[in-house]
């Protein structure tokens, strides 16, 4: 069967090609090669690039080493999401007639399909991936722990470090500094880990900017992690336990009970007060920068209704939030 | 038809115009809204994040006065969709979270039996309406108008909460709306992607660059205009659009429109009607384009 791939190639040492979509300019600028192969039906877009590598143009850069997901190395972006080359099928991928594969615009390029991981072993490193043994150590024998302790923390550990969610992270496309998807879900692993002797001082640190409150929940990383991590609920666990060790100087926080009041006291959101409320009244700087956003709205008419209306049957709500509502009652 | 409707609070508040054309885009079509207006915000993933069993009570609750009514429930959020299906999902299965949820509930003669479907307006259009119908009511094509569609991340992810593993067509549903009412859609990386809405108090800057790289991309690529079935990525595409420009450093100017807003021009409504007035950036440009005016 005949398959159509697009391949993004870069090399440093070759002038640019066009083609690349404006919002990356800064990234570097790659050239696209059309190739047909000759595969079968259930064939994988790895296949595709190995073929032609072996047979057609053999100068093709492409990570690989297992070609059965569990190395994971060879996460790239198929058609604009980070995926597993081994364990993409050509078939689920090909829309009007061709995949296009490349390597994703938001992570340094090395050559054609193969990234630097500098940015993603950074991050990992910067959350500090081991236990912080608690002291002292059991006299002549080892930690132990529940089983139901560390359940929660299976799913992370299912982590292959391909990469894929750092890949198609949207605010790590935007701001390198963010710790990103899989650094915190393996921060996560090892706060939640009852042997820690850390979990206060790490909370502290990943509430600080560029931590758990940079994510903007846009589940890319559940959606393209292969291995079922979903790093984003690990980061909503993060910050709930940020927030109930009371880590709660921060937009996020301060967002969260906002909302939860707002809800509580009239069935609905109150869009005036949230804002200024979550940058917190003494910050003056952050006001004044909402002003112009807050006046263009005003003008075109879109400004919130001044009298923020209850909604009916609002006791229902309120006897929600008095049994249920934990820290928000 | 009949729909229970829950509108959501950003219709009912910074994006009026929303409410407005929903309702002149129901009418065209005989969708009866039975509006819950008892029903509570769905937290939009701030509460279910610090507080899961409270964000389950209260969509809990919203399900099951749609239950009551005997209607599917109709989102005209993508944010309110995602939510609304994420409790769906879990209270479907996990038989104990359902039972707490019920518990809650017991005081407020409300009980939740699983049976409410959630569908965003967007769904209901192709899936229930039919695309044979929506043509049958076009009487403006918007031809040569350039339309970029941008989804918003809830409605598409995470997919197994939002039946996209059985109907993976679902991503693609503004593209085909936007091809039977005459109008070019525009293909770009940006569309499933983030607004960056829910980081704009926490990092305004990050939030405005994710915007407006994505509103620049679709202008790149010859987007006359932005539709989105999402008012939080409204807010922020078109309300903060000035702001992003300036973080940007580049000029944008690409107003953003409502799903139903675009499909209402299509049905021949007249631009005030759908309230094309009231946006942050000026939609007279985009309007000419195709004979129409404010
Ligand atoms: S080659 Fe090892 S994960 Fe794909």
């Amino acid at each position: 069967m005949k398959w159509t791939i697009v391949v993004g190639r870069y090399d440093k040492d070759q002038p640019a090609g066009s083609g690349y979509p404006p919002p990356f300019e800064s990234a570097a600028a790659k050239r696209y090669q059309t190739f047909e192969v000759d595969l079968p039906e259930h064939a994988m877009v790895l296949d595709a690039l190995i073929q032609v590598r072996e047979y057609q143009d053999e100068s093709l850069a492409v990570r690989c080493a297992c070609r059965s997901a569990i190395c994971g190395s060879c996460a790239m972006w198929i058609n604009g999401h980070a995926n597993l080359a081994c364990t993409s099928k050509l078939r689920d991928f090909t829309v009007d007639g061709k995949v296009t594969v490349e390597s994703p615009p938001s992570m340094p390029p090395i050559r054609d399909l193969v990234c630097d991981m500098t940015p993603f072993w950074q991050k990992n490193r910067q959350v500090r991936p081991w236990l912080e043994g608690k002291e002292p150590v059991p006299a002549g024998e080892e930690y132990r722990v529940p089983n139901a302790a560390m359940e929660n923390l299976i799913q992370e550990v299912g982590c292959i470090s391909c990469g894929a969610c750092l890949m198609d992270c949207e605010s790590f496309a935007v701001n390198q500094n963010f710790l990103g998807p899989a650094a915190l879900a393996k921060a996560y692993r090892y706060t939640a880990d009852p042997r820690d002797a850390e979990t206060r001082d790490r909370l502290k640190t990943y509430s600080e900017p560029d931590g758990v409150w940079d994510c903007t929940h846009c589940y890319e990383c559940v959606q393209q992690c292969p291995k079922g991590v979903a790093p984003l609920e690990q980061i909503l666990k993060l910050r709930r336990m940020a927030v109930e060790e009371g880590f709660t100087n921060n937009a996020g926080t301060r967002h969260a009970y906002a909302f939860a009041e707002s809800v509580k006291d009239s069935g609905r959101l109150n869009e005036l007060t949230l804002m200024p409320k979550s940058f917190g009244l003494l910050n003056i700087r952050a006001q004044l920068q909402s002003l112009p956003a807050a006046f263009n709205m005003a003008r075109a008419g879109k400004l919130p209704p001044l009298i923020h209306k209850k909604i009916p049957g609002l006791a229902r709500i309120k006897s929600i939030f008095a049994k249920v509502g934990g820290k928000f009652k | 038809m009949k729909v229970a409707f829950w509108p959501g609070c950003v219709s009912k508040g910074a994006c009026p115009e929303l409410y407005v054309s929903t309702h002149k885009v129901a009418d065209a079509l005989g969708l009866e809204l039975v509006e819950l207006e008892e029903a509570p915000c769905t937290g939009a993933g701030v509460l279910s994040e610090q507080n899961p069993a409270l964000a389950d009570s209260l969509n809990g609750l919203t399900l099951a006065m749609a239950e009551r009514q005997g209607a599917d429930l109709m989102t005209i959020c993508s944010t309110c969709q995602g939510v609304l299906s994420g409790t769906q999902f879990h209270l479907a299965n996990d038989p104990a979270r359902l039972a707490r949820v019920n518990e809650t509930l017991a005081s407020s003669g409300y009980e939740y039996r699983g049976t409410t479907k959630v569908k965003h307006l967007l769904w209901i259009l192709v899936e229930d309406i039919g695309l044979d119908r929506l043509a049958s009511l076009v009487k403006h094509k918007l031809t040569g108008l350039n339309v970029a569609p941008f989804y918003g991340c809830y409605i598409l992810r995470p997919e197994e909460y939002l039946g996209l593993k059985e109907r993976p067509e679902r991503s693609t549903y503004l593209e085909q709306i936007i091809a039977l009412i005459g109008a070019t859609p525009v293909e770009y990386l940006g569309k499933s992607k983030c607004c960056g809405f829910p980081m704009l108090t926490m990092n305004r800057e990050v939030s405005l660059k994710m915007g407006g790289k994505h509103i620049l991309e679709a202008k790149s690529k010859g987007a006359d205009v932005l539709v989105t079935p999402c008012p939080l990525c409204h807010l922020n595409l078109d309300g903060q659009q000035p702001d992003a420009a300036g973080v940007m450093k580049q000029p944008l100017g690409v107003p953003i429109l409502h799903l139903p807003q675009l499909l209402g021009l299509a049905f021949g409504f007249a631009p005030e009607d759908l309230r094309l007035n009231h946006h942050v950036i000026n939609t007279k440009a985009a309007l000419e384009k195709v004979e129409l005016k404010v």
